[in-house]
């Protein structure tokens, strides 16, 4: 049966009032204070480190994101961990908030289709995470510049941008995912705590439990397809997959993200860096799974609110 | 313009197996104010949503307007404006605001949408508060602003659920003289649902009561009277006296005489028959203080209504 008009009518006046709430809310300015004070402390730290320790280095620059001290982790780490946060935060209460405010029924007696409000509501938390995304990546080059006193080169700012980019499809991940929580569960702390709870066991716990999954399912003591089926499954994880593309693009000297074979080194200079289209052919599964998996998670997340009744 | 506005035609609800509303039908003409009644869980709500395309139809027809509310739900949405029961605003917005983002969603110019919006906002009297945070609001000032809402929207059609529920009497009378407004000086057709009756009664044209997902009384309120409680016409007697009783059992017209406290009787008679009381009263040499009718009222349609069917009911159950 088709419906009449188009199912994005509404889309944009529906995503600049999510994204004017977004920027107004005492809980997204306290979680970006946060990853500001994270960003300059974590900056700080590594540019220690790299006067300290750095002799010389072909992409000194790229190693602001990824350099650590003790006892602080890197920027890249703690982004990581803090942008499945930022992501929930802004999407947890998404639907569910307007079916508790009682909202959802008059703002869909208006001639919008369901469509427009979910996918405003996706893009404006998209655009919100893109923002801060990007003026905090300002930031830490910024802080960069004046720490280090070196300019990154032609192919540094595309290695760090393409880590940007890669940051925002991340997010986007968590986003559809609490997103989808939010339209799943009616009261807004549940859907908060299931998302949380699978962030935690996504992040901490899944990637030393994939080994023992892989063990105990696996017909076969065969080393190799142990530690391949291991990796497969530890890659069900966002927070694995960002690290394995963040690990290609940022440190050039990556070779492989799987186990390597001495076949494969056989000619190789150990520790040369790979050009940028290398690095990225490495990373490109990776950064497809992070974009497909934010589209997959949406579409669930569709399907059941076009199914949903309105009334409460 | 007049004829029907609303159609439905065995419009039927089913989901998780449950079958809502069994098959319905009605039709509200261009002009009037139509009550939906019913005790809660009748299918009222569901009848509304489906008529403005916001629940599945699983089967019969609606037409809204002409207009198919499950294949054109926006060229329905566009005409018809609706007030949820326990309607919600953005409670971190002021009025205005909330006001401001539905005008944008039905894609008015921002000169007209500002126009517009401070009109609507003075004709619910809530002018002043244009700028307050909703979360300020009482509910009758909520209620109010959903139907500023529904005047941005120069709705054709208004659907009201539960409009009065929760709201203290003045806010009532209020609401409801905004309603009758609606339809006398914008000319808007008014489908409320409610379970106050007394309130509805005194705004429906006509009225629809609802139990366990059917129609069961469609009319106007003097129809239904004479359909539920036969005689239609309660007349109230306060008399001294002996025997008077009796003397106004005579009065052509009455069936039943029966007694309403001291000194008083009630005669169910099926038309107005005051004088011949008042009369029948003098003429037994009795003292007059008090003479009344009611009219049927909706309250009395409405328990007497559920009373019988529940008196069969049970009179099945026990066969």
């Amino acid at each position: 049966m088709r419906r009449e008009g188009s199912a994005l009518h509404g889309l944009g006046v529906v995503t600049l009032k999510e994204l004017a709430d977004h920027f107004t809310s005492a809980r997204v300015i306290v979680l970006q204070m946060l990853v500001v004070l994270i960003a300059v402390a974590t900056i700080y730290v590594a540019t220690e480190q790299i006067k300290d320790t750095t002799a010389e280095d072909q992409f000194l620059f790229l190693k602001l994101f990824t350099t650590s001290r003790e006892p602080l982790p890197s920027f890249v780490a703690f982004l990581s961990f803090l942008v499945p946060l930022i992501a929930i935060g802004l999407g947890f209460d998404a639907v569910n908030g307007e079916h508790n405010r009682r909202t959802l029924s008059r703002i869909l007696a208006q001639p919008i289709y369901r469509d427009a409000l979910l996918f405003g509501k996706f893009l404006a938390g998209v655009y919100t995470l893109a923002i801060s995304l990007i003026v905090l990546w300002l930031l830490v080059i910024g802080l960069g510049l004046i720490r280090l006193g070196i300019p990154p080169n032609t192919e540094e700012m595309a290695r760090a941008l393409i880590f940007l980019l890669v940051s925002i499809a991340y997010a986007g991940v968590w986003l559809a995912l609490a997103l989808l929580f939010s339209i799943i569960f009616r009261s807004a702390a549940t859907a908060a705590l299931v998302t949380l709870g699978l962030w935690l066991f996504l992040s901490l716990i899944w990637p030393t439990l994939a080994p023992l999954v892989a063990v105990s399912l696996a017909p076969t003591t065969d080393e190799e397809t142990l530690i391949l089926a291991a990796q497969y499954l530890s890659r069900l994880s966002p927070g694995t997959m960002f690290g394995e593309v963040v690990l290609a693009i940022l440190n050039p000297s990556t070779r492989s993200l799987g186990p390597i074979y001495l076949s494969q080194l056989q000619g190789a200079v150990m520790g040369a860096p790979l050009p940028l289209t290398e690095s990225l052919m490495i990373a490109w599964p990776q950064i497809v799974g992070l974009i497909a998996g934010s589209i997959l998670l949406f579409v669930v997340g569709y399907v059941v609110f076009q199914r949903q009744e309105v009334r409460a | 313009m007049s004829g029907n506005v609303i159609e439905a035609q065995n419009l039927t609800k089913r989901y998780d197996g449950a079958t809502v509303v069994k098959g319905v039908s009605f039709a509200v003409e261009q002009g009037e104010i139509f009550g939906l009644l019913g005790p809660n869980g009748a299918g009222k709500t569901t009848t509304i949503l489906m008529l403005l395309g916001l629940s599945d139809i699983s089967d019969g027809t609606a037409r809204v307007l002409g207009h198919d509310p499950e294949r054109e739900p926006l060229a329905v949405k566009r005409r018809v404006g609706y007030l949820p029961d326990q309607v919600g605003f953005y409670d971190n917005l002021s009025a205005a605001d909330n006001l401001r983002y539905i005008g944008r969603l039905i894609g008015l110019e921002a000169e007209e949408r500002e126009d517009k919006i401070a009109a609507s906002l003075a004709h619910v009297g809530l002018a002043e508060v244009a700028d307050h945070r909703v979360h300020t609001f009482s509910r009758g000032m909520r209620q109010r602003l959903g139907l500023a809402e529904i005047l941005l929207k120069d709705a054709e059609i208004a659907i009201l659920d539960e409009p009065t529920s929760g709201l203290d009497p003045h806010a009532t009378l209020e609401l409801l003289d905004i309603i009758r407004d609606l339809k006398h000086k914008r000319g808007v057709t008014v489908l409320l649902s409610s379970h106050l009756l007394d309130r509805v009664q005194s705004v429906c044209d006509r009225v629809a009561l609802f139990s366990a997902g059917n129609i069961v009384l469609l009319g106007t309120v003097a129809e239904l009277g004479r359909q539920v409680l036969g005689g239609g016409f309660n007349v109230e007697v306060e008399a001294i006296g002996t025997g008077l009783a009796e003397r106004l059992r005579t009065i052509p017209g009455v069936g039943k005489v029966e007694a309403a406290g001291p000194n008083r009787v009630r005669l169910l008679a099926d038309r107005d028959v005051r004088s011949e009381a008042a009369a029948a009263v003098v003429a037994a040499g009795g003292k007059l203080l008090r003479l009344s009718v009611e009219e049927p009222s909706l309250e009395a349609i409405y328990t007497n209504y559920f009373h019988i069917a529940a008196h069969q009911d049970g009179g099945r159950y026990a066969a």
